[in-house]
Formats: structure tokens, C-alpha cells, sequence
């Protein structure tokens, strides 16, 4: 039972990160109706951006601002030269466009910081919590727990942010109604570039906690096929079903390494390793069949 | 009535709007005063919710001129609209409905707000003043509209008539010198009606807001309008006050062929 919870507590840590990453999706998706391919590049060259002014010799808090700064940089450049002149388009073309963003992200980022995957320091060590391994007898790393805390912090604030000031309305207004949001005179550009920018934070969190666990290479923009199951699960418009999604990925992954290959193995025979690589996506197709709209979605009805 | 009614003060000339090969409004020209009620009446798809579409900046003409006191433009934009004092509904109600009443009307007055972003995202001093001020503002709307009740429910799970009331209270947040109303009472019961012909009424009484009015309810068009504007297939067939469009036999035509 003991195990158990181990393996649990550290599927729903790691579930988190993948939250993170859901959650740039998810911003972006409500306000502007895009699915934003190119959130995994994002957090590849927020990581990258980190890393590269540290090697010029910034400090990491100001590396982070800078960082920050770029990413924000990047929002306004992506509303302004791509987003603006596709106004009216399709679904499918803006997300076509944002196909090409990320290719041009991913080509970005070597040119300015270089290519060699890296290590990320940010000064929290990978080891178990003395206390809870003297007391429960059970493995939990410190870092994801830090990890855990910046995820936690991250979305209370950026619900304050969206609850309780004016921009933050302004936003939710947008996500809600286009048509009423310009009515009264909300300018839908403004909203984007900051939304954008929001994600690119967001990509900037999540890249530093995945950065600093596995090096920051080009690997990191695949976290975004991460949060692919994590979406379906949650749903493409839910800030809570990114989050309750992203914990169930990481806890049912990790529980379903350690539990089904046995079964199968007595079953089949065999070796029935690395479940947890494709276990996601069969859990989000099962999804699929019986809740497309995700747990938190809104259920779509097209009026006839 | 004690309001005056003054100038003109939107003038609407030669507008065409097109869609591909659809016409929606042919050379279409008439005038609002301050003030006054001004009524567009008209069959389904006459080109009504077009009008109040180029009126603000959703559609753009292809022909035609927006004077708006003075100001000459080839078309609006929404947000140039807002600026400028227009405020609107929507036929098909476009509320934030997954907001409650309170923050719909507090979005409604969005433009309203001077102090800047970084202010109001650390919740600063200054904004915070002036978030009360505007919070002020909309309970003033709140308690005219008498929507104290409701105003921390979530608009989505409100009635259909309370909904249309709330759209109203959103567009009067904003302290509109124009109001522009897409079929304010559609679908609703006699008695709900009656209530918003009221409010409109006030509005227009108490606040001196001018108010363009699209309606499919002749009874209700004749009591409170000033003027009327009659579309048909996207033409003007008839413009003047409710007793002269009432005779005329081109919009006695209008309606009867298409059984209303
Ligand atoms: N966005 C659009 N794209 C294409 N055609 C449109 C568009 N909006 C309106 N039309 C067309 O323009 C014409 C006028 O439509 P409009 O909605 O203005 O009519 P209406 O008088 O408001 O009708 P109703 O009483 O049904 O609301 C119709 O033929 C309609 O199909
Ligand atoms: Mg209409």
C-alpha cells in the first residue's frame, strides 16, 4: 500500500508539469479559438532563452526577466505579422499557421542561443524528502515537489489575475463572446497580443521546472504531445480540467507502468515494458468515445 | 413627453451592403435625431440587423457615408463605434455568459477605464479607486433596470427574458450617447414586453439616450416610436412618423405579402 501511494504521489507530481504545458494551450484556445501547435516550441525557447543569457553571465533572476521580456516580445510579433492578417480564417488554417510558427520558433532558437542540449540549474536538488522517507517510509523527490508549489502558485495567480482586474475581464470577456467583447470596444488585439504573452510566461514556468529535470534540448517541444491526452481529458477550454487533467495523465502513467505490465506478461507472456509511453493516448481515445467534450468542456451544439 | 428631441445628429447616406451576390441593403439613407426613438421595421431578412451592423463598424458598406455629429466616415469600426458613444444588443443575445451580471456590466463600461494595465494587474491604488467608482456606476443601471437580484448570478443560467434585460444593462453601463437595439423584446411574453418597453422608455426619458430600435412587434413600434424606417428586400420603402408608415400602401404591401 505503502508503494502505492509512492508511485501515486510521484504520478500526480509529474502530472503537474504536464498541466503547465496544458495550460499555455488552453489560454490560448479560449481567448482566440487557436490551437497553438507551437506551445512545445515555446517552451523550448523560453528554456533556451534562460539558459543562453546565463551563459552571457546574467544572473538567473535576471535571466528570467529577460527571458520573460522575449517571450513576451514573441506574443506581440505573433498577434501582429501572423494572427491579424488571418482574421475571419478557419480553424484549421490558423492552426496550419501555427504549424509554420513552430518551425520557424524551433529554427529561431539554435541561431540565437546555439544547439547543444544543456543543463538548467536553478538551484533545487532531485532528491527524496528526508522527513517523509524517515516517517512514511516513502520516495518523494524535493524537486517535484518544488515543482508542484511553482504549478500551484502559477495558476492561483494567474486566477487572481483573470478574477479580479480589469484586463483580467477583459479576457475572460473575449474567451466568452467575440461579437459582444467588440461591441463594447474591447480592441481583440490587444487581448491576443496578451494572451500570448500570458502562454509564453507559462512556457517560460514550464520550461525551467522540465529544462532543469531533463536538460534543455529540442526534446523539451514535446512536451506539447504531452499535453495533447492531457487536453482531450480536460478539455480544450477548461483552466481546472488542464489542471485535473494533467494529474490524471501523470498518476494513471505511472500506476499503469508499474501494475499492467505484470498482468500482461501472466497473461501473454513476455516483457511488457514502457507502458507509460503510450498508455496516455489509448486513456485519451477511450475518452474520446465517451465524453469528446472533455470532463470540464463545454458541450458544443450547433444551433440548426 | 418632456424630453425635446434635437438635431440630427447620425446620418446615414446611399449605404450598399453586399454579400457576394446577396444584397443586403441597397442605397439606403435616413437620419436620427438626439433624443428621439427611431424604429426599423421590415420582413425577415429585410436587411434590419445589417443596418445596426454598419451603424457599428461589424459590416462595412460598400457605398455610401457615416455622418455621426459632423464626423464624416466611410465606415465605423466596432471599437471607434464604442468610442464614439454607441452601445448595442444583439438579436441573438451575446452576453459573457459564463460571467455573472455584475461583471458583464463592469466589462460594459471596459472603455470607460483610464488607469493602465501593470495599475491594475498589482491592484494598485489608483485603481482600485476607480474600479469602485465604475462598481458605483453600474449599481446605479443595476437598481434603474431592477436587477439587484441577480446580480451575482452567472448570466448563462438566467431565463431568456432576464437575459435580454441584463444585455440591455450592459450596453446602459457604458453611458451610451446611442443605443442600438436588435429585436429587444423577440421572444418574449406580453407582460415581459411590457416591462422592457418600459425600461426603454425611461431610458430614453430619464437618461436622454437616443435609442434606433429594431422590432417585429407593430403595436409596440407604433407606441413608442418617434420615427420608423420601413426595409424591404433590402430597400427603404417607407420612413416617417408611425401614422404616416402605417398608411402607406407599399408597407401595407410589404407585410401582408409576406403574412405577418
Ligand atoms: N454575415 C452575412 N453573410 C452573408 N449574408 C448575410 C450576412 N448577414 C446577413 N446576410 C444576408 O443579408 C440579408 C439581410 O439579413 P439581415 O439579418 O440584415 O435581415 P433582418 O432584417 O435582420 O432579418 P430578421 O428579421 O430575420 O432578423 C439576408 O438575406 C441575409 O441572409
Ligand atoms: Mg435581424
Amino acid at each position: 500500500m505503502q508503494f502505492f501511494f509512492e508511485v501515486l504521489i510521484g504520478g500526480l507530481l509529474s502530472g503537474i508539469m504536464y498541466s503547465l504545458v496544458a495550460l499555455g494551450f488552453v489560454l490560448i484556445f479560449k481567448a482566440s479559438g487557436v490551437l497553438n501547435f507551437a506551445q512545445g516550441a515555446m517552451v523550448y525557447f523560453a528554456a533556451l532563452s534562460v539558459v543562453g543569457c546565463m551563459e552571457k553571465g546574467a544572473p538567473l533572476w535576471l535571466a528570467l526577466i529577460l527571458a520573460f521580456a522575449i517571450m513576451t516580445l514573441l506574443g506581440i510579433a505573433t498577434e501582429k505579422f501572423v494572427l491579424r492578417k488571418m482574421v475571419n480564417q478557419t480553424p484549421i488554417a490558423l492552426f496550419m499557421a501555427t504549424i509554420g510558427l513552430s518551425f520557424f520558433i524551433e529554427g529561431l532558437a539554435p541561431m540565437l542561443w546555439g544547439n547543444e542540449v544543456r543543463p538548467l540549474d536553478i538551484g533545487i536538488v532531485d532528491e527524496p524528502i528526508p522527513y517523509i522517507l524517515d516517517s512514511y517510509n516513502m520516495v518523494v523527490s524535493s524537486f517535484d515537489l518544488f515543482a508542484a508549489g511553482v504549478a500551484v502558485a502559477l495558476v492561483a495567480g494567474l486566477a487572481l489575475f483573470f478574477q479580479y482586474t480589469r484586463v483580467g475581464r477583459a479576457l475572460r470577456a473575449v474567451a466568452d463572446d467575440h461579437q459582444a467583447a467588440l461591441s463594447i470596444g474591447i480592441p481583440l488585439q490587444h487581448i491576443w497580443a496578451l494572451v500570448w504573452a500570458v502562454a509564453g510566461f507559462v512556457a517560460l514556468v514550464a520550461g525551467m521546472l522540465w529544462g532543469s529535470r531533463n536538460g534543455v534540448q529540442y526534446a523539451l517541444t514535446f512536451t506539447a504531445l504531452k499535453a495533447l491526452p492531457v487536453l482531450i481529458l480536460g478539455g480544450f477550454t477548461s483552466v481546472p480540467g488542464a489542471i485535473v487533467g494533467g494529474l490524471i495523465i501523470g498518476a494513471s502513467e505511472k500506476l499503469a507502468e508499474i501494475y499492467i505490465p505484470p498482468v500482461l506478461a501472466e497473461v501473454f507472456g513476455g516483457n511488457f515494458g514502457g507502458i507509460e509511453n503510450w498508455f496516455p493516448y489509448v486513456l485519451a481515445l477511450l475518452f474520446l468515445l465517451v465524453r469528446p467534450e472533455g470532463l470540464f468542456g463545454e458541450r458544443h451544439i450547433d444551433r440548426v | 413627453m418632456a424630453r425635446q428631441i434635437g438635431d440630427v445628429i447620425l446620418d446615414l447616406k446611399n449605404i450598399s451592403l453586399r454579400f457576394g451576390g446577396v444584397k443586403a441593403l441597397t442605397d439606403i439613407s435616413f437620419d436620427v435625431r438626439e433624443h428621439e426613438i427611431r424604429a426599423i421595421i421590415g420582413p425577415n431578412g429585410a436587411g434590419k440587423s445589417s443596418m445596426l451592423n454598419v451603424i457599428n463598424g461589424v459590416y462595412r458598406p460598400q457605398e455610401g457615408e457615416i455622418i455621426f455629429r459632423g464626423e464624416h466616415r466611410r465606415n465605423m469600426d466596432t471599437h471607434a463605434a464604442a468610442e464614439a458613444g454607441f452601445a448595442r444588443t444583439f438579436q441573438n443575445i451575446a452576453l459573457f455568459k459564463g460571467m455573472t451580471v455584475l461583471d458583464n456590466l463592469m466589462a460594459g463600461r471596459n472603455l470607460k477605464m483610464k488607469s493602465n494595465f501593470l495599475q491594475h494587474a498589482l491592484w494598485w491604488g489608483p485603481a482600485k479607486r476607480e474600479e469602485l467608482a465604475h462598481r458605483r456606476k453600474v449599481e446605479e443601471v443595476i437598481d434603474f433596470l431592477d436587477i439587484e437580484h441577480i446580480r451575482k448570478t452567472p448570466v448563462g443560467r438566467l431565463p431568456y427574458g432576464l437575459q435580454k434585460r441584463v444585455e440591455l444593462a450592459r450596453a446602459l453601463a457604458a453611458e451610451p450617447q446611442i443605443l442600438l437595439l436588435d429585436e429587444p423584446m423577440a421572444g418574449m411574453n406580453v407582460e415581459e414586453k411590457q416591462d422592457m418597453c418600459r425600461f426603454i422608455l425611461d431610458v430614453n426619458d430619464q437618461l436622454g439616450t437616443t435609442i434606433v430600435l429594431i422590432e417585429h412587434d407593430m403595436g409596440v413600434v407604433m407606441d413608442i416610436s418617434d420615427r420608423v424606417v420601413v426595409l424591404d428586400y433590402g430597400k427603404k420603402i417607407g420612413d416617417g412618423v408611425p401614422d404616416d408608415v402605417k398608411n402607406n400602401p407599399e408597407v401595407i404591401a410589404a407585410y401582408l405579402g409576406t403574412q405577418h
